[in-house]
């Protein structure tokens, strides 16, 4: 892999962008690998990446149905945060939003991370309880958040209508450290690394199959034949349920649609992330002037990658209490992620009862900021069969009742 | 916009006028079950990609609870059925079977 540069961008111009290599390989699949990785997202490219940088695992496939980064890692809002309630949520999502902050010079890709801060509205009594709850919280995890009242909302986000029809802005909880990163270039940087530590990605192949031998995985079948491995990884959110049945267990998620939308381009008016989680929507503005736009899920089970109308009203409605000039704005484009959520709201990155067959879901709909984190525990799991990170995301809490509950602390989107 | 026709009234109700109650036809556990019994009923679902027997009350209508079956991958409706019924009844059965054969839910197909 030739590393990009400065240098790199002015030996190409020199010589008409003649020289510049395919970011990843896509190889054919080898009979056999130590690890095979189902799902090239963000969280199953970060596991290859991490399985292989920190414990030097490289005879590595990540098989991948689609394309690489085409499920929800492209789908979403971007946005990184971790200002979460719970100790164990805080450890990973702090954890993986630190990783972010040097991902571009880790990878030698430039995902674009930018800490532009992010504004968490309190628009009820009871919210502003659960925010200084949580800013408390956050203090004692080490995570920097901070409550803060109307007037400062203002000055960060002139554009803000403090006085809702609705609902009045009386605070917000705001991480300055937070922000968003380019969610494509997350995938096809980890894609890149891992492709040049010699990994195959394996793009347009389908598994049709979990193969078992005495209780332990021995490989999986695909559309382009059965694939041996030492270890498996199912990391494929929405559908993980289709997944682990071809293995021979349940999971604890349900599939739901969540969809986003983007705006025409305008100049820059907000800089901030603002989420409104009351009036349920949230918004930032891209580097492209786009305003980024989501909203809640669908209440049923839905496989379809499609969003509904009416949750669109809904939400372009709560940002137009809440930024009244957005109300003129054409929406340029609209699209949905299939997300799976738990009971809980916290994702499972656990052992299953297929041995050396490892789960990474249920990060419903706010895996995207936790790519990096999430990535590193699977790998640590993976690799050694313990992770501090991961060890209270089991899949088998429910059983004990050991909840990490963020549906209360998040409420909504999270 | 997915359209579901309420059995009690007859209305054919937009998802608007709906409420989703999430996976039908559970069996409840309660006192005296086993913890594996417990916990499937409280936290595990089918989450099917394909056929989904499913809860639905028409709240901003007539009020009541009824049944749907539905596709989850294709969203296509089979048809909706009474609430007073713990599986599906014959015709509903049929006219799945009649657009994805073979297809299975837990103890009946």
């Amino acid at each position: 892999m030739r590393h990009y540069s400065a240098f790199a961008v002015a030996r190409e111009g020199l010589r008409y962008h003649t020289g510049w290599e395919r970011a990843w390989r896509s190889p054919e699949p080898k009979r056999r690998y130590d690890v095979i990785i189902v799902g090239a997202g963000g969280h199953g490219l970060a596991t290859a990446y991490y399985l292989g940088k920190n414990y030097g695992i490289h005879n590595v496939a990540v098989i991948e149905k689609g394309w690489l980064g085409g499920g929800n890692t492209g789908r979403n809002t971007t946005i990184i945060r971790s200002n979460y309630l719970q100790d164990s949520s805080a450890a990973i999502y702090e954890k993986a939003r630190g990783l972010y902050e040097d991902l571009s010079q880790d990878l030698n890709y430039n995902i674009m991370f930018s800490p532009r801060g992010v504004l968490m509205l309190a628009q009820t009594q009871h919210e502003i309880r659960g925010y200084q709850r949580t800013a408390h919280a956050n203090n004692l995890q080490g995570v920097s958040t901070e409550f803060i009242g109307p007037q400062k909302v203002k000055e960060i986000v002139p554009i803000i209508n403090l006085e809702g029809p609705r609902y009045p802005v009386l605070g917000a909880l705001w991480q300055p450290r937070g922000g968003t990163a380019r969610h494509d270039a997350v995938a096809w940087g980890y894609a890149r690394a891992c492709s040049a530590m010699g990994m195959d990605i394996i793009q347009q192949t389908e598994v049709t199959g979990v193969r078992t031998h005495d209780g332990r995985v021995v490989g999986v079948d695909t559309t382009k034949g059965p694939i041996d491995c030492e270890k498996l990884g199912m990391v494929v959110a929405g559908n993980c349920s289709v997944l682990s049945e071809m293995a021979g267990f349940r999971l604890p998620v349900e599939s739901v649609a969540l969809q986003a939308l983007v705006s025409e381009p305008i100049k820059p008016c907000m800089d901030v992330v603002v989420m409104a989680n009351t009036v349920h929507g949230y918004m930032s503005q891209s580097d492209k002037g786009e305003m980024v736009i989501g909203g809640g899920t669908d209440a049923y089970n839905n496989y379809t990658q499609r969003g509904s109308f009416h949750h669109i009203e809904e939400t372009v409605r709560a940002l137009v209490e809440t930024f009244p000039m957005v109300s003129r704005l054409k929406m340029l484009r609209q699209w949905g992620g299939i997300v799976d959520v738990t009971g809980d709201r916290s994702p499972l990155i656990s052992k299953t009862p297929v041995e050396n067959c490892f789960v990474n879901a249920g990060w419903g709909t706010g895996g995207f900021k936790a790519i990096p984190g999430s990535g590193w525990a699977m790998a640590q799991l993976m690799a050694t069969g313990h992770s501090s990170l991961a060890e209270e995301f089991t899949m088998t809490r429910f059983r004990e009742g050991k909840f990490i509950d963020e549906s209360v602390a998040a409420g909504v989107a999270h | 916009m997915l359209i579901l026709k309420c059995p009690y009234c007859g209305v054919d109700a937009e998802e608007t006028e709906l409420a989703a109650g999430g996976e039908a036809h559970l069996k409840r556990f309660g006192p005296g079950s086993s913890d594996d019994e417990f916990h499937d009923y409280l936290f595990m679902r089918e989450n099917p990609k394909g056929v989904h027997f499913e809860r639905w009350r028409h709240a901003n209508g007539c009020g009541k609870w009824f049944h749907a079956a539905r596709c989850t991958q294709t969203l296509e409706v089979f048809g909706t059925y009474s609430a007073q019924v713990t599986e599906p009844p014959q015709e509903i059965r049929d006219a799945i079977t009649a657009k994805r054969p073979g297809w299975t839910w837990r103890e009946f197909e």
